[in-house]
C-alpha cells in the first residue's frame, strides 16, 4: 500500500532535513522524501502545514509488567499508550515476572506485541538470571531472540565483577548494558529525594551520589572492557558530571533523563499535595539545580536521550502510605507535551534536537531501525503538533494505571497521529487531521 | 483552625496561642474533685494506634474522658498490618460508623495526611514517622511558658536523635514560630540533612549549645541506631553528647530539663539530671492532658461550656 503525506514540516536530523517536504511510504517503508512527490495513484494524505512530521519516537525506557504483572499494564494497554503519547517503539524492561533473562519470555512479549499491532516492542534481557546479580543470563539467546540490550533495572548490576563481565560479554553481541545507578547501601531504604523537603517531612533520603558513585563505577568498567553503558533515567547533577566526564575521555557512555527529572522538584513531595505517592519515584525528585543541571545537559549535547521510564501501578498500591508506596509513574502519554511545553518553546532545544533526543539517539543505541526517514527505513512516523493546547487526564489515558503527578497540567504542544510500519495506529481528535 | 491537626505547621501563631491559653482553662479541671465536664458529650473519638505508645495513648484518652467524649481505642499490631487490610480501608471503615474525631498514630511520615483527604472525620496526629507530633510540642511549649512566663527570646537546646525524631520537627516549627533561639546538637550522623533550613542553629558541640541556655530538651537515643552506625557505643555517645551535671551547668542556673519519653537514663540522660531540681519531666506529662484536652476541644468546634 503507497500512502504519500503531503504538506507537513519534515524534522529528520539523521538526514540533515528540516523543511516542508512530502514524504512517500511504500509497502511500510519509506520511499522518498521531496517536494511535488507525484502521488501515482497512492493514498494521499493531507497534512496541515502547523504539523511537524517526525521519524517516530522511541522510548527506550519502559515497563510493560507483562507477564505476571497485569494488573498494572499489559503489552497491549502499554503500546495503546506509547502509540497515543507519539511513541511508535518501546523498548521494555525486563523485571516482569518471570524476569525476562531467557528465550521464552523474550518470545512471549513480543508475541505479545505481535498480536497488539500497535507500537513496535523492544525486549531488554536481564544482565543476571533471574537478576539475581550472580551469574550471567543467557545474553546469546536472549540475543537472538530479539532483546536488544541488556539489564537489571529495578536495581543495579550487583558487583563490579559482574558488571565487567557483562560488559564484555554484551559488546560481542553488540548490545550495551543499561544500568540503573544506584549505590544500595547509600540508599538505603530511603524514599525521597535528601535534602530539606525530605528532612522536613520526615522522609528518609537518598543523596544523589548515591547514583553518581555507580555511574562511576561504570563508566570506569566501560573504559576497561569497551564496552557500551548507558546510564538509565539519570537525576543527579553529579552523575551528569561523570558522564561528561567519560564522555571526554572517550568511554562509551550515553545516557537518559525523564521528563519527570527536568520538570519537577522535590517540593512536589510537600506541596500540592503533601505525601502525594506520584511524587514517589526511583531515582527520586531531586532538588532544583539537579533539575537545572538536566535541562542544562539537554540544551548542550550532553543527554543523549529522553525516556519515560514509563512505571505504571494500580491505584491500590499507590493509595498507601508513602513509605509503602511503589516507586514509579506513567509517562508515555505525557513525555511529548511536556518536552514541547518545557523544552522546545523556551528555546531550550530545538525541534531537530527533540528528535535526536527521542527517536535518532534511541535507535543508534540501541542499534534497531528508526530514527530516521532515509530511504528504504520503516515508514514509523510520528505526526506532532506543536501548538496544540493540552490537559492532560489521567482518567482518559489509555496506559491501564493513572498514577502520573502531571494529571490536569494545561500544556502546549502534543501528538497528530501516531504510524507505525505505513499504517496509522493513532489520531488524536483533538488535532483535527485526517490522517 | 484547620478541619484537622496533622501538624504545627497546620497552626498560624494565633492558634497556637489559642491552644495554650485554653489548655490553662482546661489544666483547672484535673484540681476538681469530679474531674469531668461535658463539653464533647455525644462526641465519638477513635484512637487509632499503629505504634505501641503508653504515654500519648493515655493521655489522649483520659483527655477525652475528661471531655465526655465517648472513646474507643483500636490498637493495630504491626505484624498485623502486613497481611491485613491497608490503612485507608481501616479508616474508611471506622470512617463509615461516623466517628467525629480519630487520633492516629502511625510509624509512616505522611499517613495523618493520607486519611485526612479521605475522611470527614478530623484527624489529629498523635505522632507520624519521623514527621510531626505536635500535640508533643504543644504541651512543651505548655510547660516552658508556665516556667518561663514567655516563649520569645529564650534560648532552647533540643539534643540527641534529631534524624529520626519527629518532636524534633514538630517543636523547631513551634519554637520558632514563637520567636524563641532553639539550637539544635547531636552527632552529625543523627542531624538531619539541611536542618539549619528548620531556622534553627546546628552545633555538633553540646557543651556550645547548651551554653547560657534556658531550656534543654533531650530527645530519646535508640540503642538499634547503633546498628545504622549513627554512633559507636552508649559509652561514647553519653560521654560526648549526654547531658550531665556539668554540661548542665553551662546553662542558665534557672534552666529547665525537658524529655519527651522514654528516657534512656544513661545514654541521652544521666540519672542525676532526669531526677535533678531542674527537671520538669513529669509536669510535661501532666501538662500533656490539659493540652490534648485543648486541641480536642477547639477542633471540634470550641462548642460546649
Amino acid at each position: 500500500m503507497r500512502r504519500l503525506l503531503k504538506g507537513g514540516r519534515v524534522v529528520d536530523p539523521a538526514n540533515g532535513r528540516d523543511g516542508v517536504f512530502d514524504v512517500l511510504i511504500d509497502d511500510g517503508r519509506i520511499a522518498g522524501v521531496g517536494r511535488g512527490l507525484p502521488a501515482n495513484g497512492a493514498e494521499v494524505l493531507e497534512v496541515p502545514s502547523g504539523i511537524v512530521i517526525a521519524p517516530g519516537l522511541i522510548d527506550m525506557h519502559v515497563h510493560l509488567r507483562e507477564p505476571g504483572q497485569e494488573h498494572k499494564e499489559t503489552v497491549a494497554t502499554g503500546t495503546a499508550a506509547a502509540v497515543a503519547g507519539g511513541f511508535t517503539a518501546v523498548a521494555c524492561m525486563p523485571n516482569t515476572d518471570p524476569v525476562n533473562d531467557n528465550a521464552g519470555v523474550t518470545e512471549y512479549v513480543l508475541k505479545k506485541a505481535a498480536e497488539a499491532r500497535l507500537a513496535r516492542v523492544y525486549p531488554i534481557g536481564a544482565v543476571s538470571r533471574g537478576q539475581k546479580g550472580e551469574q550471567l543470563a543467557d545474553i546469546a539467546e536472549l540475543k537472538q531472540a530479539g532483546c536488544v540490550a541488556l539489564t537489571d533495572d529495578g536495581k543495579p548490576v550487583a558487583t563490579a565483577l559482574l558488571m565487567r563481565r557483562a560488559l564484555e560479554y554484551a559488546s560481542m553481541f553488540g548490545m550495551p548494558v543499561i544500568e540503573h545507578c544506584e549505590e544500595q547501601t547509600l540508599k538505603g531504604d530511603g524514599v525521597a529525594h535528601e535534602g530539606f523537603h525530605a528532612s522536613s517531612l520526615g522522609l528518609r533520603g537518598i543523596p544523589g551520589q548515591a547514583e553518581s558513585i555507580m555511574a562511576l563505577r561504570d563508566i570506569s568498567l566501560a573504559e576497561l572492557t569497551g564496552g557500551a553503558v548507558h546510564i538509565a533515567h539519570m537525576s543527579a547533577r553529579q552523575t551528569l558530571d561523570a558522564v561528561r566526564f567519560g564522555k571526554a575521555r572517550g568511554a562509551r557512555v550515553t545516557c537518559e533523563v525523564t521528563p519527570h527529572h527536568f520538570v519537577l522538584t522535590d517540593a512536589r513531595l510537600a506541596e500540592p499535595i503533601a505525601y502525594d505517592t506520584n511524587t514517589k519515584m526511583n531515582p527520586p525528585l531531586r532538588e532544583e539545580a539537579d533539575r537545572d543541571a538536566m535541562l542544562a545537559g539537554l540544551s548542550d549535547g550532553s543527554i543523549d536521550v529522553i525516556a519515560t521510564d514509563h512505571a505504571p501501578h494500580h491505584y491500590d498500591e499507590k493509595r498507601v502510605e508513602f513509605d509503602h508506596a511503589p516507586f514509579g509513574i506513567t509517562g508515555l502519554e505525557t513525555a511529548v507535551s511536556l518536552v514541547f511545553d518545557r523544552l522546545v518553546h523556551p528555546g531550550l532545544i530545538t525541534l531537530g534536537r527533540m528528535v535526536e533526543l527521542m527517536s535518532l539517539n534511541p535507535a543508534r543505541i540501541l542499534r534497531v531501525p528508526g530514527g530516521s526517514l532515509s530511504d528504504g527505513a520503516p515508514a514509523d512516523l510520528t505526526l506532532l503538533a506543536p501548538d496544540l493546547s493540552v490537559t492532560v487526564s489521567a482518567a482518559t489515558m489509555r496506559s491501564k494505571s493513572k498514577n502520573t503527578p502531571f494529571d490536569g497540567w494545561a500544556l502546549r504542544g502534543g501528538v497528530a497521529a501516531t504510524i507505525v510500519g505505513g499504517r496509522t495506529v493513532y489520531v488524536n481528535e483533538d488535532a483535527k487531521l485526517r490522517i | 483552625m484547620k478541619k484537622d491537626l496533622l501538624g504545627i505547621s497546620d497552626l498560624t501563631r494565633d492558634e497556637i496561642y489559642l491552644v495554650l491559653d485554653t489548655a490553662e482553662a482546661m489544666r483547672e479541671i484535673a484540681e476538681r474533685p469530679i474531674k469531668k465536664v461535658p463539653t464533647l458529650r455525644g462526641k465519638t473519638v477513635v484512637n487509632l494506634f499503629y505504634e505501641p505508645s503508653t504515654r500519648t495513648r493515655t493521655s489522649f484518652e483520659i483527655a477525652e474522658k475528661r471531655l465526655s467524649a465517648d472513646t474507643l481505642n483500636i490498637a493495630v499490631a504491626a505484624s498485623s498490618v502486613l497481611k491485613g487490610e491497608t490503612l485507608v480501608d481501616t479508616a474508611l471503615n471506622i470512617e463509615a460508623m461516623a466517628p467525629d474525631m480519630i487520633v492516629l498514630r502511625h510509624a509512616s511520615s505522611g499517613a495523618g495526611h493520607l486519611l485526612a483527604r479521605l475522611c470527614k472525620s478530623r484527624i489529629i496526629n498523635a505522632g507520624d514517622g519521623m514527621h510531626e507530633h505536635p500535640t508533643q510540642a504543644l504541651l512543651d511549649a505548655f510547660t516552658i511558658r508556665e516556667h518561663k512566663k514567655r516563649i520569645e527570646g529564650l534560648k532552647v537546646a533540643i539534643i540527641g536523635d534529631l534524624l529520626h525524631s519527629r518532636v524534633l520537627r514538630s517543636n523547631a516549627l513551634l519554637l520558632t514560630t514563637l520567636g524563641a533561639e532553639v539550637w539544635v546538637s547531636g552527632p552529625r550522623t543523627l542531624m538531619p540533612p539541611a536542618v539549619e533550613r528548620f531556622g534553627v542553629r546546628a552545633s555538633t558541640s553540646v557543651d556550645e549549645a547548651v551554653a547560657d541556655a534556658d531550656v534543654i530538651m533531650l530527645l530519646r537515643i535508640q540503642h538499634e541506631r547503633m546498628n545504622g552506625a549513627f554512633f559507636p557505643s552508649v559509652r561514647e555517645y553519653f560521654n560526648t553528647f549526654g547531658m550531665t551535671t556539668a554540661r548542665m551547668a553551662r546553662a542558665k542556673p534557672d534552666a529547665i530539663i525537658m524529655h519527651p519519653g522514654p528516657m534512656n537514663r544513661g545514654v541521652e540522660i544521666a540519672s542525676e539530671v532526669a531526677d535533678g531540681p531542674y527537671s520538669v519531666i513529669l509536669e510535661q506529662v501532666a501538662n500533656g492532658v490539659a493540652v490534648r484536652m485543648a486541641v480536642l476541644y477547639l477542633l471540634a468546634g470550641g462548642e460546649g461550656d
